[in-house]
C-alpha cells in the first residue's frame, strides 16, 4: 500500500508527499482491530505543524536480525520527547520473546541471552501498553527500516492487520547533508572516505556523548538527543513537520 | 533489575556528589532526569524565570552569570548550576548560557530537594557556597584533629606535689625524692601559686653557687610562673612551653594549682612532633649542625598535615620552629662575638610575626637598637650579628628576603627612635607606593632581646593607624592590588574576564590579599594582635563588618591555606621542591568548589574594603 521501499528512500532526497493526518482518518474507519482503531482515532498532526508544536517518541528495536519476514523483535525502547524535552522519566523497554530463533550473532551485539528472553512475553501481550504510547505521536528512528517493517509486520502476523505511522530518520536527515551528491571521481581517486551516518559518528558530530549501543532506551535516546541537535543545528523550532516525516 | 536509563547512571557513577549516593538512591535520581539539548551560544536560564530543576551537563560547556553580567561560573561536563535558585525560592537566580553545544539533564525540583534533605553529602557538596557549610566542614576537620585538640586536663595524672612559701630548699628536695617528682609548686599561704622550682634550678642556683642547703626556697623559685588553664588545649601548652623556653608548666583551675605538665608529658603524648624540633634545635652547636634539622622541620610539617591539624596549628608550630632557629643562631652568634655593646631587639616580620609561616618561606627580619646607639662604635658588631643570622637562616632554609627586608640591611637595623620615626612617617605621609614595600612591617613579632620593644612598636601602630583615614586608604589600596581567580573550568583557572590560565599562585592570588585585607580592618580597630585569626577575632568582637561577615572570611581564609599548605605537603610527600603554584588537575571536584566560594568571599571583601576606606 504505502509501503516505502530500501531503494525508494536511499535516493528521494525526503517524501513530504504523504498526508499523515489524512492517511489516519482513513485507517480510524478502515481497521478492524480494537487497538488499531484507537490507535488510529487518536489522529495526527497536520504537516504544516511547527516542529516545536508535535508531540514525538524515539522508539529503538533490537532485532534477531535485518529482515522482518525472517527475524523477530527481542526488545523495543520509547522515550516520549518533544523540541525543548526529553522525557526519558518516561522512558519504556520490553523485553520480547521473538518468533524466530535468537542467533548467537545477535545475542553478542544486543547482551541479551536466551535465558533472559524465555521468560519474556510474546509481542501479542505488550501491543495494548506499547500502541497508545505511539498514537498521536512521530516516531523518531535511526533506519527507519527497522522499525516501521518490523512493527507492520509483526502486527500483521498477530492481528492479521498492519500498521503504519510517520516517522521522522534522523539518518535520513544526515543523509541529506552528507549523501546529497555522489562522491566526485577526484573524491574517489583519492580515496575519501564518505561521511560515515550511523548514529554514534552524527552525535559526535554535534558534540554528543558516545553511548553503549544496542540497548533499546539507550539507542532510543540517542536518537531522541541527535533529533534535538539536528533541529537546532539545521532547522528551526517552526520548521513544518512534513520537511521532516516520511 | 536493570533499569532503562544505563546510561544515565553510568554516567551519575562517575561523577560527584552523585557517585557517592547509594545504590537505591542513585536509580532513583537516574530515573527521574529529564535531557535537553543546546546549541552553543543558546540561552538555558533567565534570571528570575521559575526554575524546576537542578542541571548537571551530560557533555559540552555553560556559563552562569550574575544579575549585572559579570560571570559567574564556567562549568564543564559533570558540572551543575540552578543549585542556589532552587534553594531559595525556586526561581533562576545566575541566568546560564551554552558556551558549547550541551546537553542537560534535569533532575528534578522534589527529586533534588529529597537528596538534600536525605544525603548529608550531597546537602554539603550542593551547598558549599553557604557559610554553614563551610562550617560543617571545618567542625568536622576539627573533630579529627583530636589529637591536636585535647585540652591540658587530659595530661594530668596526678595532684600537684606542692610545699609551702616557708620551707626550705633541703626540704623541697626531700618531698620531691619522697614523692619522684622533678618539679615542685611554692604556696603562698593564701594557698595560690607564688613559684615553681625543679631539679635544674636545685643544681644550678643554690649547689653550683654554693649556696646553703637551708636557703629559702622562695629564693631559688621561679616567681609568678607562665600557667595554662587546664581547659586550654594541649597544643597551646606546646606554645606557650616553647615560647618561654619553659621545661615544666604549671596548670591551674580557677587560680587554683591542679597540676604540673612536663615537656616529657607533652613529648609522650605526641612523640614527634613540632615540640621535639624545637628542643633538638637549641641542642645544636653549629650552623651546620642546624642545617642537619631541616629535613625533620619538614616531616613535622608533613606529619602535621596529616593529622588534619588546621592552618593556624600548623602555621603556629612552623613560625615557633622559625622563631627557635633564629633564637638559637642569636645565642651562636653572641657567643661567636661576645655580649653586645648595647641591648637590642631581633624582629621576625611577615609570617612568621603572624604565626602562619609554612615551610617554604624567606626570612623577614630587623634590628631595633638601644637609642644609644652609634653607628661609628656599635655597628660592625650588628652587621656581623645580623650577617651570622641571616646566613644561618639561609643555610637552614629560610632564603634571602628577595626584597632586602633584613638586619644585613643599615636601613632595617636602627634605634628603636628611628622605628619610631619609620612607623610615624609611613602612618603620617603614606602614599600607596611607599607602603607597598612596607606593609611587612605592620606584622612584627619581637624574638630574642628587648622584645618589650617590639610590643612598643605595635602600641604606636595601634594608636596612630586608627585615626589616619588616608593611610588606611593607602593600604587598602595595595591590599587591593592581588585579586582572587573566579574559579577553574576544566583544568584551567578561570579569571574575573573569563581568561584562562594553567596555574595558580594560591600565595598571591589567595592567602596574600587575604593577609592584606585583614591587616588593613584590624590597623583600623587598634588592633595589636598580629595572627590573621587573632585579627579578625578582634575585627568580629568590634563589629565594624557586616554580621556574619568575619566568620566568612575565617572559613575562607581557611580553605585557601589549607588548600596551600597540602599541596605544599604533597609536594614534600614526592620528595620534590615545595612551591605556591597550584595545577587544577591536582584539586578534587570537592576542593575546586570549595575555593570558589572561598575566591567569592574574598572577593566580595576586597570590594566592601574598598568601600569602607574609600580607596
Amino acid at each position: 500500500m504505502l509501503y516505502l521501499g530500501p531503494e525508494q528512500a536511499d535516493n528521494k532526497q525526503h517524501s513530504s508527499s504523504t498526508d499523515w493526518q489524512q492517511y489516519y482518518l482513513q485507517q480510524a474507519a478502515v481497521v478492524k482491530h480494537p487497538l488499531l482503531q484507537q490507535f488510529y482515532a487518536t489522529g495526527m498532526v497536520a504537516g504544516s505543524t511547527p516542529i516545536s508544536q508535535v508531540p514525538l517518541v524515539a522508539v529503538d528495536f533490537e532485532t534477531t536480525g535485518l529482515s522482518a519476514e525472517s527475524n523477530g523483535i527481542v526488545s523495543i525502547g520509547l522515550v516520549p520527547f518533544n523540541l525543548q524535552r526529553i522525557f526519558s522519566s518516561r522512558a519504556r523497554q520490553w523485553l520480547l520473546k521473538p518468533r524466530f530463533a535468537l542467533s548467537d550473532d545477535s545475542v553478542t551485539v544486543h547482551r541479551i541471552t536466551h535465558s533472559e528472553i524465555s521468560h519474556a512475553p510474546d509481542l501479542t501481550a505488550v501491543l495494548p501498553e506499547l500502541l497508545p504510547m505511539l498514537a498521536g505521536k512521530v516516531a523518531v528512528v535511526h533506519y527507519r527500516q527497522i522499525e516501521r517493517n518490523f512493527l507492520a509486520a509483526s502486527v500483521n502476523v498477530r492481528l492479521g492487520e498492519s500498521i503504519l505511522f510517520p516517522v521522522i530518520d534522523t539518518l535520513e536527515l544526515e543523509a541529506r547533508l552528507h549523501r546529497a551528491k555522489p562522491l566526485s571521481w577526484w573524491d574517489k581517486l583519492r580515496k575519501k572516505q564518505q561521511v560515515s551516518i550511523r548514529l554514534d559518528a552524527s552525535r559526535s558530530r554535534y558534540k554528543l556523548p558516545p553511548y553503549r549501543p544496542h540497548h533499546a532506551v539507550t539507542d532510543a535516546l540517542a536518537s531522541a538527543e541527535l533529533l534535538q541537535a539536528q533541529i537546532c543545528h539545521r532547522f528551526s523550532a517552526a520548521t513544518p513537520v512534513s520537511e521532516l516525516w516520511c | 533489575m536493570e533499569i532503562e536509563q544505563i546510561e544515565i547512571l553510568e554516567f551519575l557513577k562517575r561523577h560527584p556528589p552523585f557517585q557517592e549516593l547509594p545504590a537505591e538512591q542513585l536509580q532513583q535520581v537516574a530515573i527521574g532526569i529529564d535531557i535537553g539539548y543546546f546549541k552553543a551560544g543558546s540561552e538555558i536560564l533567565r534570571f528570575n524565570e521559575p526554575l524546576h530543576a537542578l542541571h548537571l551537563i551530560r557533555s559540552g560547556a555553560v556559563e552562569t552569570y550574575r544579575r549585572n553580567g559579570d560571570l559567574y561560573n564556567r562549568l564543564s561536563e559533570g558540572g551543575f548550576f540552578g543549585e542556589q535558585g532552587l534553594l531559595r525560592g525556586g526561581k533562576v537566580r545566575f541566568p546560564a548560557t551554552a558556551l558549547e553545544d550541551t546537553l542537560i539533564y534535569f533532575i528534578p525540583d522534589q527529586v533534588f530537594q529529597q537528596l538534600f534533605d536525605d544525603n548529608e553529602f550531597f546537602a554539603d557538596y550542593v551547598q558549599v557556597g553557604d557559610s554553614e557549610r563551610r562550617k560543617t566542614s571545618k567542625a568536622s576537620i576539627q573533630a579529627r584533629a583530636d589529637l591536636l585538640g585535647a585540652t591540658v586536663s587530659t595530661l594530668l595524672s596526678r595532684e600537684p606535689v606542692t610545699i609551702g612559701s616557708d620551707a626550705s630548699v633541703w626540704q623541697a628536695a626531700q618531698l620531691m625524692t619522697e614523692q619522684n617528682v622533678s618539679s615542685l609548686l611554692i604556696l603562698d599561704p593564701e594557698q595560690h601559686l607564688a613559684g615553681i622550682i625543679t631539679d635544674k634550678d636545685i643544681r644550678a642556683r643554690l649547689v653550683a653557687p654554693g649556696l646553703k642547703s637551708e636557703t629559702p626556697v622562695t629564693d631559688i623559685m621561679s616567681a609568678k610562673p607562665v600557667t595554662i588553664e587546664q581547659q586550654q588545649y594541649i597544643f597551646e601548652a606546646m606554645m606557650l612551653m616553647l615560647r618561654h623556653n619553659l621545661h615544666h608548666l604549671p596548670v591551674v583551675s580557677q587560680q587554683q594549682a591542679v597540676g604540673v605538665i612536663a615537656i616529657s608529658d607533652i613529648i609522650r603524648f605526641e612523640s614527634q612532633n613540632s615540640l621535639y624540633v624545637v628542643s633538638r634545635i637549641f641542642r645544636q652547636q653549629t650552623v651546620t649542625d642546624l642545617q642537619a634539622l631541616v629535613p625533620d622541620v619538614h616531616a613535622c610539617f608533613v606529619r602535621m598535615v596529616n593529622e588534619d591539624a588546621n592552618s593556624q596549628m600548623i602555621g603556629s608550630a612552623m613560625a615557633a620552629i622559625g622563631r627557635s632557629f633564629k633564637q638559637r643562631l642569636l645565642e651562636l652568634a653572641e657567643a661567636e662575638l661576645g655580649p653586645p655593646p648595647v641591648p637590642y631587639c631581633f624582629l621576625a616580620l611577615g609570617s612568621m610575626a603572624r604565626d602562619e609561616q609554612l615551610v617554604l618561606t624567606d626570612q623577614d627580619n630587623a634590628l631595633v637598637l638601644d637609642n644609644r646607639f652609634d653607628p661609628a662604635q656599635h655597628d660592625s658588631y650588628f652587621q656581623q650579628l645580623a650577617a651570622f643570622v641571616s646566613d644561618g637562616l639561609a643555610a637552614c632554609g629560610y632564603t634571602y628576603c628577595t626584597g632586602n627586608v633584613m638586619a644585613t640591611n643599615p636601613q632595617w637595623r636602627q634605634p628603636l627612635k628611628v622605628w619610631q620615626q619609620y612607623f610615624q612617617n609611613w602612618i603620617a605621609q603614606p602614599s600607596a607606593e611607599r607602603l607597598l614595600h612596607s606593609s611587612i612591617f605592620f606584622d612584627l613579632d619581637g624574638v630574642w632581646g628587648q622584645t618589650q620593644w617590639a610590643e612598643q612598636l605595635q602600641q604606636l601602630v595601634s594608636n596612630l593607624a586608627r585615626k589616619k583615614p588616608l593611610f588606611l586608604a593607602s593600604m587598602t589600596r595595595n591590599a587591593l592590588s592581588r585579586t582572587p581567580p573566579l574559579g577553574f573550568f576544566k583544568d584551567f583557572v578561570m579569571e574575573q574576564d573569563g581568561k584562562q590560565n594553567n596555574v595558580l599562585n594560591i600565595k598571591r592570588r589567595g592567602t596574600a590579599p587575604f593577609v592584606d585585607l585583614i591587616r588593613v580592618h584590624a590597623l583600623a580597630i587598634g588592633s595589636t594582635e598580629s595572627n590573621s585569626f587573632s585579627r579578625l577575632q578582634q575585627i568580629t568582637a568590634a563589629n565594624v563588618l557586616p554580621k556574619g561577615r568575619a566568620e566568612d572570611l575565617r572559613d575562607a581564609f581557611e580553605v585557601i591555606a589549607m588548600t596551600r599548605i597540602r599541596q605544599q605537603a604533597a609536594a614534600l610527600r614526592s620528595g620534590e621542591e615545595p612551591d605556591n603554584n597550584v595545577l587544577p588537575e591536582q584539586l578534587s571536584e570537592f576542593e575546586r568548589k570549595h575555593l570558589k566560594e572561598a575566591f567569592q568571599v574574598l572577593s566580595n571583601a576586597q570590594k566592601f574594603l574598598k568601600f569602607h576606606f574609600k580607596a
